[in-house]
């Protein structure tokens, strides 16, 4: 029976295909918004853990509580012993030491004295070590505009912006004002060896990398680190992973005193990042199911239009004197079957497009021109196991459910009137 | 004889029980001759206690009046040669490991000097406390066994650094031996305390003075002099940037 009806769906287009490419357009289009939605939240938690804290952050109990202000005088000594023992604790994650700093970049003119100067917001990383996975994880090769990475020592990478503002071309030098450890004034000496470019409004305008070995030297922290960040090596980010990570770090310090201890957080303690999760994921679900809600209702009313518009055929079936219960089952199996294929090939170009959309992605910046928050400028969609299901269900089940209610105008058929609607 | 110079002393004792006390104005005055110098020469060591650990900084400074003043940083070897320079309302310091002289202002006036619990700005403070601040006195009150008058400062133009100041004056030497100053809002940014006063010629000097930031959780900035030179000669090139580099 299901090979007579699938021919009759390929052969009689005019009462399939309309319900075959509502189904189609529905599915297709609650998949690939499902998978744009996961990757913009994947893009927001990738960007804030690579950037700026890490899948699970250690600090220094005094620190944390003033972490608004940077306060590199309460960072973490002994930063290398640190790492090695979490690298030996934890071998399915990858460790980095960073120093997140304030000051005054200032250029010099031929005399030595200022011609330009602009407040810098820098990240000191390990740029240099071969196999550093900092440099990766900062996509730093992607977002270089100009020039190149720093190789030497005192060279390091200013934000374009920043560049063409202070009128500083690569080669050049100039002189970075800053506090050191011990709340002193220090100032070093750097080379620019190339420019970038973040893709945030805010890192944009003031934003500067450099290797933590010249930073230390220069902010007078030697084997500190204002934080050190720890990734799972899949690059994933589950919350329970990394709960279990904090728990079993933590417990070792549990009842010790000293503010300089030290504590660490995972993602979603970092601060926002906890409202974020929350918002995204609300976000998520009410968008989702309101478009499935309205993508359910177009697909069982396609249902519901493609049977009644076949009431005569229904007569014609009845009074040749085929049974009104196979007439309705046949309807449920033909709508089964379409919403089978509607669902599949909904799924297929949702899954086509979405994979696009996450090589490729779209390029908003124009759209964010004035928004100075930590947000990508290309959008990407991602992949997930739910897509796979997520429009295939309803595709499925609405226009199964809208041919069930509908169909049951054929119990109320008589065939008596089919002749009179005949004559007529 | 004995009984008429008993009776002069007596005499002595209770005119001066009964001499009007000293305006408020005339106490300020005071303090400022007192603290203001023309020429001196200073080597000085601030010790940092800062919430990890102390550190000592020393340093030469030769000033001149309240306008100029050249300082060079001795020790610890990091800071050894670096170098500041006050003009009037202007200040540069230089880094003998750039071979940079900046010009300090605007904001990073009040970044800690050397990380101390001085600020550039409290350095840069250069006019007489008596042309500033409209003062009036408070009380009196004993403070380590001196007797001190309370003055109650409050700044003139609201240019000052520190809107108002609550300072304890030595009535005998006229010398500051504690002072708590505030923001506008009220807030207590800074206190000194003087520890020790020591006598230079004909002046009081406070040889050891500790000096706390209010907004800094360390343990407050030890400044001890460790020798001092008044109306010393001091070349008139020094003050220049040009000598920062030497």
């Amino acid at each position: 029976m299901i090979r007579f009806l699938f021919k009759g769906i390929l052969r009689d287009r005019s009462r399939s295909l309309f319900p075959f490419l509502v189904v189609t357009t529905g599915v297709f289009l609650t998949v690939a918004l499902q998978c744009y939605i996961k990757g913009a939240e994947i893009n927001v938690i990738r960007t804030n853990a690579n950037l700026l804290y890490g899948h699970v952050r250690i600090m220094t109990r005094a620190y944390t509580k003033e972490i608004a202000q940077i306060p590199n005088d309460l960072a973490l000594t002994g930063a290398s012993a640190l790492q090695d023992e979490l690298k030996a604790a934890y071998p399915d994650m990858n460790w980095v030491a960073r120093i997140e700093f304030g000051g005054l970049f200032d250029v010099p003119d031929e005399k030595g004295e200022t011609r330009a100067q602009a407040p810098v917001a820098g990240l000191a990383v390990d740029l240099r070590t071969p196999g550093s996975p900092e440099p990766g994880l900062l996509d730093l090769a992607k977002i270089l505009v100009r020039g190149r990475l720093p190789l030497a020592p005192g060279e390091l990478l200013i934000s374009e912006e920043l560049s063409q503002k202070l009128g500083l071309p690569i080669g050049g030098k100039a002189t970075l004002i800053g506090t050191t450890m011990n709340g002193g004034l220090t100032m070093a000496n750097f080379t620019v060896s190339g420019t970038i470019r973040f893709g945030m409004r805010g890192m944009d305008r003031t934003g500067l990398i450099a290797d933590i070995a010249d930073v230390r030297k220069a902010l007078d922290m030697a084997d500190a680190a204002g934080e050190v960040l720890g990734f799972f090596a899949d690059g994933l980010y589950p919350q329970e992973r990394a709960d279990t990570v904090a728990a079993s770090f933590n417990a070792r310090f549990a009842g010790k005193p000293g503010e300089f201890l030290p504590v660490l957080q995972t993602l979603k303690d970092q601060p926002d990042m906890e409202m974020m999760f929350s918002r995204l994921n609300d976000v998520t679900s009410i968008i989702i199911f309101i478009f499935l809600l309205a993508m359910s209702l177009v697909m069982w009313n396609a249902g519901l239009v493609g049977t009644l518009r076949r009431y005569g055929e229904f007569g014609v079936r009845l009074a040749i004197g085929e049974d009104k219960g196979r007439v309705y089952r046949s309807l449920l199996a033909e709508s089964l079957l379409i919403g089978l294929l509607g669902s599949v090939t909904g799924t297929v170009l949702g899954l086509a497009f979405s994979y696009y959309m996450q090589v490729h992605g779209i390029d908003i910046s124009a759209l964010l021109k004035g928004v100075n928050f930590l947000m990508q400028t290309v959008m990407r969609s991602q992949i997930t196991p739910a897509a796979f299901f997520v429009g295939f269900i309803p595709g499925l089940l609405a226009s199964l459910i809208g041919t069930a209610i509908a169909g049951r105008a054929v119990y109320k058929r008589q065939t008596a009137r089919l002749f009179k609607e005949l004559e007529s | 004889m004995k009984r008429i110079a008993l009776a002069l002393l007596a005499f002595a004792a209770f005119a001066a029980a009964q001499a009007p006390a000293p305006s408020a104005e005339t106490i300020l005055d005071r303090v400022d001759a007192n603290a203001v110098p023309g020429n001196k020469i200073l080597i000085s060591e601030m010790t940092i206690h800062g919430r990890r650990d102390s550190r000592t900084v020393k340093s030469k400074s030769w000033v001149q009046g309240q306008e100029k003043a050249f300082t060079e940083y001795l020790d610890p070897p990091r800071e050894r040669g670096t170098k500041m320079l006050k003009l009037g309302d202007q200040l540069w310091t230089y880094s003998p490991d750039t071979d940079r002289t900046i010009s300090i202002s605007g904001h990073m006036l009040r970044q800690s000097v050397m990380g101390s619990d001085l600020s550039y700005e409290d350095m840069m403070e250069d006019r007489k406390l008596r042309n500033a601040y409209a003062v009036k006195v408070a009380g009196e009150e004993p403070l380590d066994g001196r007797s001190c008058w309370v003055l109650e400062l409050t700044s003139k133009t609201g240019e000052a650094a520190y809107q108002s100041r609550k300072s304890w004056v030595d009535k005998e030497r006229y010398v500051v031996l504690k002072e708590e100053r505030f923001a506008k809002s009220g807030k207590l940014l800074k206190g000194l305390e003087v520890k020790s006063v020591r006598r230079v010629g004909e002046r009081w000097v406070p040889d050891r003075v500790v000096f706390r930031d209010a907004l800094k959780q360390g343990g407050g900035t030890e400044f001890k002099v460790a020798s001092i030179e008044f109306d010393a000669a001091i070349p008139e090139a020094l003050f220049s940037k040009a000598s920062l580099r030497k």
